[in-house]
């Protein structure tokens, strides 16, 4: 037995379905949130119909003495369509604010019909919209949380992406790795680039390792550190190592930090390092035309 | 020599295998016997392989400081072979870059450094 005041709502849901509709696009459209440019009317009217479809379907069966609870299992069928319509929103850039509004627009076309239908009956009319408030403000912030929740996954999936992008040990010749740093080292990536480092210095028995620091935009004295300690471990495991790519501007910023690289080998450019490397080895480099 | 681990001698080192559940005692114990049989082999170096050490602590890296040390009075350099990764990320982390041993991946490699010179 639905309680009284849901019943009112769910007969304006019921009477003039296909209205609020379109009344919910034109108060999206007045907005401005609407985003024509991202979906076509087809689209947009499909989402929202679903949505009020759902949300027509737990007034009538997941209100519980007139209060509800959004973590029911009566509203998971709606919470399930809002995280579609959400996804499908933030994978073609709509923004949070777009997004609650979005939600929030349903407000408008419920509280007209209310009025209309509860005209002589202010108390009625009160309790209704309350309710319609609350409902909606529910829908809007479970939105948002679903937007933050999807926009973080993109994160955490990038800064992985980026970890493993970031620490390719690559094999130059016979025991000659090198190691092509890029962007920022902080102690995370640091200990994930000295790990990856050490485990490919067992598994080829490399005796010459050349950190590259080209694509590292700025050396202060946490990198350098960094840097340091992966070329100490690197001796320890029994290889030489020799740090490239310390452009004038970083070797006068080092100088300037009083960073002491102590005994470990320094190159300006990975070419120079190169042949060091071979020489370790026992190759040289010839020209075969005379 | 007491427990696990052993000195060899090959070719003109000494090759000194530390196993993984060396106690203190017996670290000391090696110590005294290596640095008897640098000094009655003459050999030139001393090849230190811990290559079954999982585990290391500022002890165990002061004795390889030692060892070397002693053996460099004696006239034999000290070749670290067959550090795992973990254990010279621990080193390097404790501080301990051990400056006065060489390093080498393995056997092969640091008894070539060693005929080298």
């Amino acid at each position: 037995m639905p309680h009284s005041s849901t019943s009112n709502l769910v007969k304006i849901l019921e009477e003039d379905f296909t209205g609020i509709v379109e009344e919910w696009l034109g108060t999206q459209v007045e907005e401005g949130v609407k985003r024509s440019d991202l979906f076509s009317d087809a689209e947009s009217r499909a989402q929202n119909a679903e949505l009020l479809k759902n949300f027509a379907a737990v007034i009538r069966g997941g209100m519980v003495d007139g209060d509800f609870n959004l973590d029911d299992a009566a509203w998971e069928d709606l919470r399930a369509v809002l995280a579609d319509v959400t996804k499908e929103r933030v994978s073609r850039g709509v923004t949070p604010t777009e997004m609650a509004t979005f939600v929030l627009a349903l407000k408008s076309p419920l509280f007209s019909r209310l009025q209309d239908k509860l005209a002589d009956d202010p108390d009625a009319l009160i309790e209704d919209v309350m309710l319609v408030t609350r409902l909606v403000d529910a829908f809007a912030i479970h939105t948002n949380e679903i937007f933050i929740e999807e926009r973080e996954q993109i994160i955490e999936r990038q800064r992985e992406e980026m970890m493993e992008l970031s620490t390719p040990v690559v094999e130059l010749w016979d025991r000659v790795l090198t190691l092509p740093l890029i962007g920022t080292l902080d102690s995370a990536r640091a200990q994930e680039v000295m790990e990856n480092l050490l485990q490919t210095i067992l598994e080829r028995q490399a005796e010459v390792v050349i950190l590259d620091i080209t694509g590292v935009g700025t050396v202060d004295t946490q990198v350098a550190q960094h840097l340091l300690r992966a070329a100490a471990a690197v001796r320890l495991m029994g290889a030489d190592c020799i740090i490239s790519g310390i452009s004038p501007m970083i070797a006068q910023t080092m100088v300037q930090l009083g960073i002491d690289v102590g005994t470990v080998k320094t190159r300006s450019s990975i070419r120079t390092a190169l042949a060091d490397a071979l020489t370790a080895v026992g190759y040289r480099i010839e020209t075969v035309k005379d | 020599m007491s427990g696990k681990s052993s000195i060899h001698l090959v070719e003109n080192a000494l090759l000194v295998s530390l196993h993984d559940d060396v106690t203190d005692t017996e670290i000391m114990d090696l110590q005294d016997t290596l640095s008897g049989r640098i000094a009655k082999e003459d050999v030139r170096g001393v090849v230190l392989d811990i290559s079954a050490l999982e585990i290391v602590d500022t002890f165990v890296g002061r004795v390889i400081a030692q060892i070397a040390g002693m053996s460099r009075l004696l006239a034999a350099e000290t070749y670290v072979v067959g550090m795992r990764p973990a254990v010279a990320v621990t080193l390097v982390e404790l501080g301990m870059y051990l400056p006065e041993t060489r390093t080498a991946l393995s056997l092969t490699h640091a008894l070539s450094q060693l005929r080298r010179g």
